[in-house]
């Protein structure tokens, strides 16, 4: 009988994973022993990192998308529906589409984040986002107009996907506004939710002078808890209230509803341990990137260290092998400074992140990241 | 430990989160629960014993207790 491995979710981690289970198990698979199939809600495979250089005009969407099948090795089956009930007791799942197969022997959820702008009165009407491909160019249209006022970046969802680009969007926009010689009549306002502009120290202490250095104004301890469109003002939960006019925020975040649905997590997000990646409250369940609640970012870079680990562990189950590999919570992010320079970070579970000075060299690796993702997600480097 | 007569509606295992950190997952978590309701937060970061207190009274919640131990500590925050 064939063994059934079914993924949910092309972005990330779910390709890359698909990509590594075709090398991995190629033995397997062409002697008719396993299947692996991917289930996406769409025919493109998309690259969320490309929205954050929309706004300033930098990058299309259509730079984001590629289809899933170009991007995934022919031995893995791919199926286009929206999986909208997963049965862990029985194994089974429920498309939208009625695609099949139905049945899993191993489940893998890598159904990403979604955006949850209406959890915060007036947010979804007053403000805008980078944080979807149709709010990025929206954006991009208010930002071209802006000429004066007041600019404020609110980080409101926590979890939120990349903590870093949040940093990268106010240090973009001074550098931006600056070049076209509009910064003078510009105010730029970044809050975010604890006492420091970053969720880590280190990468807060790092961040805070080069705000200061660049004259935008921070306010911490702000968590946005309603918005008015009409009077232009935020206010937080800690009670105090910011007039703008043109507000931008890192929207509340969910999982997919699903999996609350079929137990496995709170707001979408998967229970797993946190070095296996199993589900805590099911059997032959995996989670991966954004949907697994680790406790680590919410970033590409996790999800592609942690398709490695699920790619390993499913490969073992398979052959009635231990399975025996982890994750270490290694995480890279670049981060960019400015419109030409950017640093970079790496860390784990052990070792905390300490940001690199910023240069041009780094601003070119990132781009050069961006470019050859496409690489990356095939499996190729 | 001492045994604690608090039941929490929820708890946030943030052991081992380097970033962006225990206090964000916990805001998090508040944000989702109901007044009157606690949340506990499993942190290993020393960081967490002034962060947390800090943003309890900054945002006019409660801190019920905290329990620091050797391997994590546990903070429990009511919401008001
Ligand atoms: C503006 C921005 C900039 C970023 N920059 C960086 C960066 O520089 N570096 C970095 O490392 N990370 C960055 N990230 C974060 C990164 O994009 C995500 O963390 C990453 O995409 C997570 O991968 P994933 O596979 O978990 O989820 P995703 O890539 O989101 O993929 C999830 C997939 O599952 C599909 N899906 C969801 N539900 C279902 C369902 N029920 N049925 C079928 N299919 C479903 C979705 O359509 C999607 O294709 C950025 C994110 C944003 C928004």
């Amino acid at each position: 009988m064939t063994e059934e491995i079914v993924i949910i979710g092309g972005g990330t981690g779910g390709s890359v994973l698909a990509n590594d289970l075709a090398e991995r198990l190629e033995a397997e698979i062409d002697a008719g022993d396993v299947s692996v199939t991917l289930i996406n809600d769409g025919p493109d495979h998309v690259y969320k990192p490309v929205w954050l250089y929309i706004p300033f005009g930098l990058r299309e969407p259509e730079d984001g998308r590629r289809p899933l099948r170009e991007l995934v090795d022919n031995r893995i089956e791919i199926r286009q529906g929206r999986v909208t009930e997963i049965d862990t007791e029985a194994k089974q799942l429920t498309t939208s589409e009625r695609v099949s197969p139905t049945h899993y022997d191993h489940l893998v959820v890598a159904t990403g984040s979604t955006l949850a702008p209406e959890e915060v009165p007036g947010l979804a009407e007053g403000g805008h986002d980078y944080y979807s491909e149709a709010g990025a160019l929206a954006l991009r249209d208010e930002l071209l107009e802006f000429t004066e006022g007041h600019l404020v970046l609110s980080v409101i969802g926590s979890p939120h996907m990349c903590p870093a680009a949040p940093l990268e969007f106010v240090f973009m926009t001074d550098d931006w506004f600056r070049k076209r010689g509009l910064r003078e009549d510009i105010e730029i306002t970044y809050t975010y939710p604890i006492n420091r502009v970053h969720g880590n120290p280190h990468i807060a202490e790092w961040a805070q002078p080069l705000m200061d250095e660049r004259d935008i104004n921070t306010e911490t301890f702000f968590n946005g808890e309603e918005v008015d469109p009409e009077s232009q003002t935020l206010t937080a939960m800690e009670g105090s209230e910011i007039d703008y006019d043109l507000l931008v925020s890192i929207p509340p975040h969910r999982g997919v509803e699903m999996i609350a649905e079929a137990g496995l997590g709170d707001r979408g997000w998967v229970e797993v341990d946190k070095h296996t990646l199993e589900a805590e409250h099911a059997d032959d369940v995996y989670a991966l990137g954004d949907a697994a609640a680790t406790g680590v970012p919410k970033a590409g870079s996790v999800a592609h260290y942690q398709a490695a680990t699920v790619g390993q562990r499913l490969a073992s189950e398979v052959r009635g092998q231990v399975a025996t590999a982890a994750y270490d919570g290694k995480t890279i992010c670049f981060i960019e400074t400015g419109m030409d320079a950017a640093s970079f970070v790496e860390f784990d579970y052990q070792n905390p992140p300490s940001p690199v000075s910023p240069s041009e060299k780094i601003h070119w690796s990132k781009l050069a990241y961006n470019e050859s993702y496409w690489l990356t997600a095939r499996g190729l480097i | 430990m001492t045994q604690l007569d608090i039941e929490p509606a929820k708890t946030v295992d943030a052991r081992g989160a380097a970033c962006p950190g225990p206090l964000m997952d916990l805001i998090g978590a508040i944000r989702d629960v109901d007044p009157g309701d606690v949340v506990v937060l499993l942190s290993d970061s020393d960081r967490s014993l002034t962060d947390v207190p800090e943003w309890v009274e900054e945002a006019g919640n409660e801190l019920r207790a905290v329990e620091e131990g050797d391997d994590h500590h546990e903070i429990y925050v009511e919401k008001v």
